[in-house]
């Protein structure tokens, strides 16, 4: 055993490297920005990747690097995931879009995915989530729970996304309670309790009672459960955080586009695109919704839920005005996906600037 | 009775031997280690520490990942040896990428030949401005340089971000934090064809072998040396205290900003919120590790470059965990610091006191 161990170390140390057999199962690689263990955006991918293991076996074999910063190391790691020989890369953050591309350019024969970019190739697609869809019921929610008349929101960074699903909420929130306002804080990070803890506090202090976040970490739910009041998890089942305090949290589920592009590339059907998943697709779904919500509460929510589901509503459906009485979306009009990805507006009625 | 002992002299012997002995300590462990975790522990080693420099493409990523980390350890070298407890070459690097950025995104639409010298230039004053606000203050007020050098990171680190979020965000770029990508003309030479490899590179290692010379070689070495190793004889002698503070800080702050506009300009290609995974910070330890001296910051910055991408590949190959990769990484530069300590200490057995 020992020995062998050892003999194995030698050849490799050796660089005998073991030559392709034709019957390799196909290797997908996943890059990600985070730890696997953040509970939120990177756990979930890596949940998919399992997931996408468990449904091909022995067919495939994956790969996963995380923790890998968006600057001169992406490329780097990207690339080492095609000369190892994987077949289709998903590089799961938006700062590593022009490495991805970079690589891509390099190796024609490799598949590249690259989540919530814009930047596609021959051999390169992308694929985002509707997360405007979680976000409205999560404003939904939050509207009628509301007290203060006053919910918080916890951005990461002003970008077309993060600017969308404010107004989804804010739109959301509206519809049940006409009286409500929304304050933003951000945090310009996606991931960091510290930070995430200290904006919760802060808008807990100017009388918000529910927080809907736009960042990874459980610490706004656990700020919020100190204080007794309410919070929406993202990402990931946060409820365990904040048992009293936890609304619902919109789940992320990668593996069903995760199986369909493995699938698409073995059977050589791949196409890139832009690919938009959510409720309907399963890829976003409400997780362990609180008994502890009234039910005209829990009512209104499943209700909203199946409606964004069924196509029968959308929430960026015109008329829409912005906050400054421009009209963005005109009436009978629903943005499509391109323009979904373009939104630099705040809706009427929220009191604040994007960030320049 | 077992006790420890400082040493009259410095020992030469332990010198060389300690590296080694922390090496070997560290294979120990990692055995035991990656052994407990059922991971073939020689074939963990080689993928940790030989892969990275397997094939030309890894040398030359290695290189890469080496260039700011060597370019911030030499100017923090210069610093500690002069008693300048400088922890600010992050928010110096930083601070080269924005003002290397700010000269790059005038040259989007130009191939002129000037584009990429200025950058660099715009880079290199950028990192030397941002140092000599701590110096400053340190020379008029005395104030405590670390605490102002750290505070100073932040601030460069939330410029950069609030630069790349409004003046210097790509218009044409939906709104997300990144810069244009620069224009070719601006964008450092690649030396080879196989991996990206660039100028930058190059100029860390002559500014490394030029910061030797200085400390060797020079009047003003010299005096950087008295100063550190003994402040009064340095002022008896009549040494400008404040012109050596002013030295070592400018020329840290001009590497490190060199650094900074060299990833923008170099790897990156633009100006994202995500620069530096801590290069300046991680400049500390390789600092430290090349013994404060221009010649062991290009070995210790080679040998980081190696575990930190050998720990990218650990992931790929074997399937290690970061957190465990992290691990070792941590118990290897902490045998290695540790053995220092019987350079300037030994341990003898005595039967004295014995009561």
């Amino acid at each position: 055993m020992k020995l062998k161990s050892l003999l194995v170390g030698l050849g490799l140390l050796a660089g005998v490297g073991a030559a392709q057999a034709a019957d390799d199962p196909f290797k997908v690689g996943f890059v990600y920005v985070g730890p696997v263990g953040d509970l939120g955006w990177s756990y979930e991918h890596d949940r998919g990747r399992q997931e996408l293991e468990k449904y091909f076996g022995d067919k495939i074999e994956t790969t996963y690097v995380e923790n890998v910063p968006e600057g001169a190391d992406a490329e780097r790691v990207i690339t080492q995931l095609a000369k190892s020989g994987n077949d289709l890369i998903f590089s799961t953050s938006f700062g590593f879009m022009n490495p991805t591309l970079k690589v891509a350019k390099r190796f024609p024969k490799v598949t590249f995915e690259h989540a919530t970019g814009y930047k596609r190739s021959k051999n390169m697609g992308t694929y985002v989530l509707r997360t405007y869809e979680g976000r409205y019921v999560s404003g939904v929610a939050a509207g009628m729970l509301t007290e203060t008349n006053t919910i918080g929101y916890i951005g990461s960074f002003p970008i077309p996304e993060v600017i969308r699903d404010i107004n989804s909420s804010f739109m959301a929130a509206k519809s049940v309670n006409p009286d409500v306002t929304m304050k933003i804080v951000w945090v310009n990070s996606w991931y960091d309790p510290g930070k995430e803890t200290d904006a919760a506090n802060a808008l807990m202090d100017q009388g918000v009672d529910v927080l809907l976040q736009h960042t990874d970490s459980p610490a706004p739910l656990i700020a919020a459960e100190k204080r007794g009041k309410r919070a929406i998890g993202q990402a990931s089942d946060q409820s365990s955080f904040a048992p009293t305090a936890h609304v619902f949290s919109v789940r992320d589920d990668w593996a069903p586009y995760y199986i369909k592009v493995t699938q698409a590339v073995m059977d050589g059907t791949y196409e890139p695109s832009d690919f938009w998943g959510g409720f309907h697709e399963d890829m976003l779904s409400l997780a362990s919704i609180n008994d502890n919500l009234p039910a005209d509460v829990r009512a209104k929510i499943d209700e909203t839920y199946a409606k964004i589901k069924s196509g029968e509503f959308h929430p960026f459906t015109g008329p829409i005005k912005d906050n400054k009485g421009n009209i963005v979306v005109a009436e009978g009009h629903t943005l499509t996906d391109t323009e979904l990805a373009q939104v630099n507006w705040y809706v009427e009625g929220i009191t604040d600037e994007i960030p320049r | 009775m077992i006790r420890v002992q400082a040493r009259t002299e410095p020992s030469t012997l332990m010198t060389f031997a300690s590296p080694l002995l922390a090496i070997m300590l560290t294979l120990i462990f990692g055995s035991i280690l990656f052994s407990a975790l059922d991971k073939d522990p020689i074939q963990a080693l080689h993928v940790l520490l030989v892969l990275p420099l397997s094939d030309a493409y890894n040398i030359s990523e290695m290189l890469v990942k080496m260039g700011p980390l060597l370019l911030c350890a030499v100017g923090l070298s210069l610093c500690y040896r002069a008693n300048m407890w400088n922890i600010g070459a992050e928010g110096q690097l930083l601070a080269g990428a924005l003002g290397g950025s700010a000269v790059a995104l005038m040259f989007v639409d130009s191939e002129s030949f000037m584009a990429m010298p200025l950058t660099l230039l715009g880079g290199i004053l950028s990192g030397m401005a941002w140092a000599a606000i701590p110096t400053y203050l340190k020379v008029k007020f005395n104030s405590n340089l670390i605490l102002t050098t750290i505070m100073l990171n932040y601030i460069a680190l939330y410029l950069l971000i609030w630069a790349v979020h409004g003046p210097l965000r790509d218009p044409d770029g939906f709104g997300f934090p990144e810069s244009a990508l620069f224009s070719d003309a601006t964008l450092l030479p690649v030396l080879s064809d196989s991996g990206r490899v660039h100028l930058g590179v190059v100029l860390a290692v002559l500014l490394a072998l030029f910061a030797w010379f200085i400390l060797s070689k020079t009047h003003l070495g010299f005096k950087i040396r008295v100063y550190g190793a003994d402040e009064p004889a340095a002022t008896y002698a009549g040494y400008n205290a404040k012109g050596i503070s002013w030295f070592v800080m400018l020329f840290a702050g001009a590497l490190a900003g060199l650094a900074g506009v060299s990833e923008v300009a170099g790897p990156i290609g633009q100006l994202t919120p995500n620069i530096s995974p801590g290069y300046g910070y991680s400049a500390i330890i390789v600092a430290y590790l090349g013994r404060l001296h221009p010649a062991g910051a290009i070995i210790a910055s080679v040998f980081l470059a190696i575990l930190y991408m050998g720990g990218d590949l650990a992931q790929i190959e074997m399937g290690i965990p970061i957190a465990v990769v992290g691990m070792f990484q941590g118990v290897l530069l902490f045998f290695l610091l540790a053995c220092d300590f019987f350079i300037r200490y030994r341990v003898v057995s005595s039967r004295e006191n014995m009561a």
